[in-house]
């Protein structure tokens, strides 16, 4: 399979990048097409690892991670939602009251009639991946 | 007197279908608060839906409740029950009810309806003879046809008869075969139904109801009642032909007579067959009082419909508020309400017009007979008659008085798919439900111009379709087309994915044999490249491969597919924990399983409540103690209760007849059977069913998508129930059946609605969209009338065999328990976000402001202590 090897999601830590790369786990600890948590202090990160399928382009076999955090539950659950796509975007679905999020810019696509909770921003926070050999590092502020 | 400020005081004498008519269109239109109503009721309750009464045996009082409830919670209105009007005062302006308070008007309103008539026949006051009209009347007989049965010996049928063949006596006798007593009509013309239908009709009926189990009698004079020589009760009817019959109970159908005792009292001009005479603005001589509904007498004749009284209610209440409206005469189109047996009539059945051509179309070994009346020329329509298949009525009906389109009107007698009917374009005023009086062009204004998207909505806007329902076909059909044209599509996609509704994906899948998402989104999916399913399709496709048997939910690429709930196996909730509920089948649990239940709550530190499905629900478990809870719950013999799919939930019974006094079968033991049989299958909604062990009804069955009750001879079922926002209470499918005949029944329900029904669509709504209803229901599982029973009962059968629990299998597969980690880099680590407070001795989430007053007493690793 082919996983991404050059960050590509618009970076949580502005222009300078990332402050520091933390492991998270092998690329074989993600289940394609579904999502994992993973936590670094006390931040939680949602990663998703597409599959080689071609109807998700150029994203087809590479990771994304954005916030763990569903800004309109409050919960930590986005790496529970469901992955797919809306016109060729790839997205997941909160699972509490599903709300769809692009995995690549992390915007919330579609509200479903919901204001997030405690004036959280809709769109997620998305942090930068790089795939070195089988071990996938996230970029943290 | 005009408008002075305050209201001019209306009073209503009679609590009937009319009354309430008059009562919400005046309360509809008269903004300014002009007049304040009084209505007296004689019978003990708020008006109901008399034309629906035969509907009180199988759906009670609710379901023949008629209209808003709110209606009488208005201020400027008041109604008070059991309360007759005894007399008029014309010129004092009074009424006196018959506590004997006097209460003055300013304008009165006769609404008195009428009595069923009672012929002079010797012995029509014996116990035991009953009249169809009221609630009472049909609590009455049912009363009386259970006591006959428990008085009986055992095997011996309860034997009916029903004097007087129209309309009211069919339905009566039909009400008879529903309690399960014979039933024999008795007519003095020379065939059923008579006003509303001609002789080759009626002998096409005839054929029908016998069809029905109910035997019938033509011209047959009734000369007397007699006693039963050692009870007194009704026990033989002797005919003036010679003949007898031996019965236990008689309903007399022969008619109604309009009570105008009050009117005629009051010295107001009655007519020749009785009726308050009004004119066109349905007011009576005296410019004070106005007449509406069966008692009045209009145009020289009282009418023994609802459409036409609701018609004068309407006219009243124009002229109340200044209006000219005047009564524009009467629609007398009719169908019988009778299941199974499909009649209906409108305009000049009998041909009576000058030159009139029939058209006439029968069957009769089929038991059909249909005739269309026409002006000479062959192309006006005025009048129709259709026995055995009343399908062409509802779209021919609002036709009458105007030309059929296309050259053969035949063509619209033909059986369905015999023949084209030409299409018909209804013009806007053609009246499509006369009942509520509402034209084609109001249904299709409510959906041009108050967006109303479907059936329920218009019916909800415009009234049409919710007294006798027999318009709803063409409401339907004229919504459809209205959507249509708007450019609202009608659209039964699932989502940007798929173009098809549920259902057809479902056979899709099925008939290509497809088994992974992949292939089917390759080859049902819209064609966009990128197409990828979402959280709406995805489910939907999870459900139908887990219904055609495609292994673990969680097997391969299926476990993409599941939505949090099944993908946990468990039920996500509000703070990103889970609850886990085992299952009880029955709501039967062992005193060690209540202890492993107890034990397992407290070590993990759930929170735990009883649930309305009878079993134990345990909130508060995250993803990474999941498999550790399961493992203990497994081992002491507990499954997965499936709460967290849309799936079979639980079968609630009562005790039964194990221990209860009155049960009459083992309402637990059959419970537990059907949880057994149907746990894990999935299905486009959650699913309940119940079980009640006498018709006490205890485990509130027939609040269930299925609700099976005990009879003294087997099961009664009924489907198509739901609690939730819009309550639903089951329908009646079939009667004492043995418990083989009901597992074989719920077993064919169950699967056509997996197969059929929509996404998130639940069994009443399902029901109201087969063609054909509860009918339609009926005639595919219980008459194989789509020849598809057997693979029906094959499907079911592969699932009762390929069920596993899905919990046990997920223990035994490190691949599958890998998903049960909290996070990939820290897989027992808890979710640092999570606080708790306690709260009546059991933990819950903390709120926002506890959590920032800082009085959270746990985070997510601290137990809670007993
Ligand atoms: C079983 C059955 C089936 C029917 N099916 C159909 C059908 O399919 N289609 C159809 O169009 N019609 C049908 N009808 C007829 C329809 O129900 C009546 O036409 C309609 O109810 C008439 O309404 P109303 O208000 O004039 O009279 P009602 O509904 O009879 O109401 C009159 C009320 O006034 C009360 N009352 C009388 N005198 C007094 C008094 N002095 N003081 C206070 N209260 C008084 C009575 O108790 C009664 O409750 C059916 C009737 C029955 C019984
Ligand atoms: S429904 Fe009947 S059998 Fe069941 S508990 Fe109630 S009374 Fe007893
Ligand atoms: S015609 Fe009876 S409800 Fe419409």
């Amino acid at each position: 399979m082919t996983v991404n090897d050059v960050a590509e999601a618009p970076v949580a830590a502005g222009p300078a990048g990332p402050a520091r790369w933390e492991r998270a786990c092998l690329v074989s600890d993600l289940f394609p097409e579904r999502g994992a948590a993973a936590l670094f202090g006390d931040v939680q990160v949602a990663l998703f690892r597409l599959p080689d399928d071609a109807a998700y382009g150029g994203h087809a076999g590479r990771v994304h991670a954005v916030q763990n955090l569903d800004p309109f539950s409050g919960a930590h659950v986005m790496s529970r939602g469901i992955v797919g796509t809306r016109a060729g975007e790839p997205t997941v679905a909160a699972p509490v009251y599903k709300q769809v999020f692009s995995l690549v810019t992390g915007v919330c696509l579609v509200a479903a009639d919901k204001t997030p909770k405690d004036g959280l921003p809709a769109d997620l926070v998305t942090y930068p991946v790089e795939v070195r050999g089988d071990v996938i590092y996230v970029g943290l502020p | 007197m005009v408008n002075s400020g305050t209201p001019q005081h209306l009073v209503v004498v009679g609590g009937g279908m009319v009354a309430q008519r008059l009562v919400e269109a005046l309360r509809a239109r008269d903004d300014a608060g002009r007049y304040r109503v009084t209505v007296f009721a004689e019978e003990p309750r708020a008006p109901y839906d008399r034309v629906g009464l035969t509907r009180w045996f199988e759906e009670g009082p609710e379901g023949i409740a008629l209209g808003d409830p709110d209606l009488w919670a208005d201020p400027l209105v008041t109604l008070h029950t059991d309360r007759r009007i005894e007399s008029i005062d014309r010129t004092a302006k009074t009424v006196t009810d018959r506590l004997g308070h006097v209460h003055p008007y300013d304008e009165l309103v006769l609404a008195t309806g009428s009595s069923a008539a009672m012929p002079p026949i010797p012995g029509n006051d014996l116990p035991g003879v009953f009249v169809y009209r009221t609630i009472d009347d049909v609590a009455a007989l049912r009363g009386w046809v259970e006591e006959k049965r428990r008085c009986h010996p055992a095997g011996k049928p309860v034997r009916g008869a029903v004097i007087g063949g129209g309309l009211l006596g069919l339905e009566a006798a039909g009400a008879l075969t529903a309690l399960d007593a014979q039933a024999t009509v008795i007519e003095f013309g020379t065939h059923l139904m008579g006003v509303q239908v001609d002789l080759g009709g009626g002998q096409a009926l005839k054929r029908l109801i016998n069809g029905k189990g109910i035997g019938v009698r033509a011209e047959t004079a009734t000369s007397q009642m007699r006693p039963h020589r050692r009870t007194g009760h009704v026990g033989r009817l002797d005919f003036a032909d010679g003949g007898r019959l031996d019965v236990d109970v008689v309903v007399v159908a022969t008619g109604v007579r309009p009570r105008d005792e009050l009117g005629r009292a009051a010295g107001l001009p009655v007519g020749e067959r009785g009726g308050v005479v009004v004119d066109l603005s349905c007011r009576t001589e005296d410019p004070n009082i106005w007449a509406v509904g069966e008692v009045a007498c209009i145009e020289g004749r009282c009418l023994g419909l609802v459409a036409p009284g609701n018609t004068m209610a309407e006219v009243v209440v124009d002229r109340l508020l200044g209006g000219q409206a005047e009564f524009p005469g009467a629609d007398t189109a009719t169908k019988l309400k009778l299941s199974g047996v499909d009649v209906a009539s409108f305009g000049d059945a009998h041909a009576r017009t000058q030159d009139a051509v029939e058209v006439v179309w029968a069957d009769p070994v089929a038991g059909v007979y249909k005739k269309l009346v026409l002006s000479d020329d062959a192309r006006t329509l005025l009048g129709g008659v259709f026995v055995g298949d009343a399908a062409p009525y509802a779209s021919l009906r609002p036709m009458l008085g105007a030309e059929l389109p296309g050259d053969d009107p035949s063509a619209f007698l033909l059986p369905e798919g015999g023949g084209a009917a030409p299409g018909l374009e209804l013009p806007d005023e053609a009246n499509v439900c006369s009942c509520n009086n509402v034209s084609a062009g109001t249904i299709r204004g409510a959906v041009t111009e108050h967006q109303c998207t479907d059936v329920p909505g218009v019916k909800a806007c415009t009234r049409a379709g919710t007294t006798c329902g027999a318009c709803l076909p063409l409401v339907k059909k004229l919504v459809d087309t209205e959507l249509e044209r708007a450019g609202i599509e009608v659209s039964t996609a699932l989502c940007e994915h798929f173009e098809m509704s549920r259902a057809q994906l479902f056979d899709a899948v099925r008939v290509a044999d497809l088994h992974s998402f992949s292939d089917i989104v390759a080859r049902f999916g819209t064609g966009s490249a990128g197409n990828r399913g979402c959280d709406i399709c995805k489910p939907v496709v999870a459900s139908i491969l887990a219904s055609l048997g495609n292994g673990h939910i969680l097997a391969g690429e299926q476990s993409t597919l599941q939505d949090t709930n099944d993908h946990m196996l468990a039920n996500l909730q509000k703070d990103g924990t889970y609850s886990v509920v085992p299952r009880m089948p029955g709501g039967e649990v062992t005193p060690e399983g209540l202890i492993v239940v107890g034990e397992v709550a407290r070590d993990f530190g759930l929170y735990t409540k009883i649930t309305g499905g009878q079993r134990i629900d345990m909130f508060g478990a995250r993803v990474e103690q999941l498999p550790d809870i399961w493992r203990r719950l497994v081992d002491a013999g507990f499954e997965s209760g499936h709460a967290y799919g849309k799936s079979l939930r639980t079968v609630k019974s009562c005790v039964g007849s194990t221990w209860c006094r009155y049960g009459v079968q083992d309402s637990v033991g059959m419970a537990v059977e059907l949880e057994l049989r149907y746990r894990g299958l999935r299905s486009p909604h959650k699913l309940k069913l119940g079980v009640s062990g006498c018709a006490r009804e205890c485990a509130e069955a027939r609040g269930k998508d299925v609700g099976v009750i005990a009879t003294d001879k087997g099961w009664n079922v009924y489907v198509g129930g739901n609690g939730g926002q819009t309550p639903r209470h089951a329908r009646l499918l079939a009667e004492d059946l043995t418990s083989e005949e009901l597992i074989r029944t719920i077993d064919r329900f169950l699967m056509y609605y997996v197969r059929t029904a929509d996404r998130l669509q639940r069994t009443a709504p399902w029901i109201e969209e087969v063609d054909g209803g509860l009918e339609g229901v009926r005639e595919v599982i219980m008459e194989d009338s789509l020849g598809i029973c057997a693979d029906l009962d094959a499907a079911m059968a592969r699932h009762v065999e390929n069920y596993e629990d899905e919990w046990k299998a997920v223990l035994e597969d490190p691949e599958k328990l890998r998903r049960f980690s909290s996070f990939v880099n820290a897989p027992k680590d808890a979710d640092p976000s999570l606080a708790y407070v306690t709260e009546r001795g059991q933990r819950r989430p903390a709120t926002q402001a506890e959590r920032a007053a800082g009085v959270v007493i746990a985070g997510p690793k601290l137990e809670v202590r007993a």
